[in-house]
């Protein structure tokens, strides 16, 4: 069984666990979270189509080496801040982010700076908080969040510069 | 309390809280004018057979994305409706403490799924009257410490040794993010809760 199918499985599980408990309170408790979400949920998929089918165009003309080459074996805090706003301005899923760093530490980028890249880009990627925070969350929730978390890629990179890993 | 939206009362006339629907914004304007122009930009270097390339396979990807989508969705609208008012304000709301960003972090690493779940559920919860800062410890850790990203993707990519020093130095991230976004948060809006 794979990574994804189980995290399927995981997630309908919870969705069958939480409806049961909904369903034990009363049927319309159950009908009116059915209705809530599905709504949701059409009111969603607009926006996700356009980003996710979007997505790879953006990622295709935002050539990786450019972003690769942000994250060079150019060490110490400048570096690192560096990583952040490569971080930050990474477009694309998961594949891209992780192989953007992968490539980084093979070609000779410091580990803490790659740490703050992976760490910037999972706290505040613009296009993950366009494509996926906003529509889902109230907007001043979202701005709130990415700007208190900026000082968090530097902390874990000052961390792994003490404890010498990764 | 600091939503905004009025809350609707059933024919019992208990309050439910609701979330607010968002019309088309300018986040979604954003993103579609990003998309139009770098799908142009793909066609004048590849031509035609680039863009149909890529639109191949973002769709099969977003057909794979949307059950999981109404999964999240149907996830945050039954939270919202379970959870007890009262005891979410107690346990995550702004005078939790320690304990409820505590209680955040866990459940922010425990929760399954992608983005199609952590924000309609982080969503339901400041619904029910979770607080900024137990919030923005459940988002943090859900993308720092959560195991859904990490295993399907970080892993295979990054390599074990990597991936494990990530996790154990993100670990005190998620509730030092959420007491300092509750230490700002108080900051910026200390007439509100006054008032509370």
């Amino acid at each position: 069984m794979n990574a994804a199918l189980l995290i399927d499985v995981i997630l309908w599980a919870s969705v069958a666990g939480v409806g049961y408990i909904a369903w034990r309170r009363g049927p319309k408790v159950m009908t009116a979270s059915l209705r809530e979400g599905t709504w949701d949920f059409i009111n969603i998929v607009p926006r996700i189509a356009v980003g996710v089918i979007g997505s790879g165009y953006i990622a295709a003309v935002i050539p990786q080496e450019i972003i690769t080459g942000w994250l060079g074996p150019n060490s110490g805090w400048l570096g690192v801040a560096t990583a952040v706003v490569a971080g930050a301005a990474t477009p694309g899923g998961p594949v891209v982010g992780f192989s953007i760093g992968a490539v980084a530490l093979k070609a000779g980028g410091g580990s803490p700076q790659v740490l703050a890249y992976v760490i910037a880009w999972a706290l505040f990627a613009f296009q993950r908080l366009l494509l996926w925070e906003i529509p889902f969350m109230p907007a001043r929730f979202v701005w709130f969040r990415a700007a208190v978390s900026i000082p968090f890629p530097f902390l874990a990179a000052a961390i792994a510069m003490v404890i010498g890993k990764p | 309390m600091q939503d905004p939206d009025e809350p609707d009362y059933t024919a019992e006339g208990e309050p439910v809280p609701r979330r607010k629907r968002k019309p088309i914004g300018w986040s979604f304007i954003t993103i579609g004018v990003l998309v139009v122009v770098s799908a142009a930009l793909v066609w004048r270097r590849d031509g035609i057979q680039g863009v149909t390339e890529i639109l191949t396979h973002d769709v099969t990807l977003f057909g794979g994305i949307l059950p999981r989508v109404l999964a999240g969705c149907l996830l945050g609208a039954f939270i919202a409706e379970i959870l007890p008012h009262d005891k979410v304000s107690r346990s995550l709301g702004p005078d939790s403490g320690l304990k409820g960003l505590l209680i955040g972090t866990a459940f922010g690493a425990i929760l399954p799924g992608g983005p199609f779940t952590a924000y309609p559920v982080a969503s339901a919860l400041l619904t029910v009257g979770a607080d900024f800062g137990a919030t923005i410890a459940m988002v943090v850790s859900w993308t720092l410490i959560g195991y859904g990203r990490a295993v399907a993707w970080e892993l295979p990519i990054m390599g074990a040794d990597f991936t494990l020093w990530r996790i154990a130095i993100s670990l005190p991230l998620p509730v030092l993010a959420g007491a300092f976004g509750r230490f700002v948060y108080v900051q910026m809006y200390p007439a509100k809760d006054e008032a509370e």
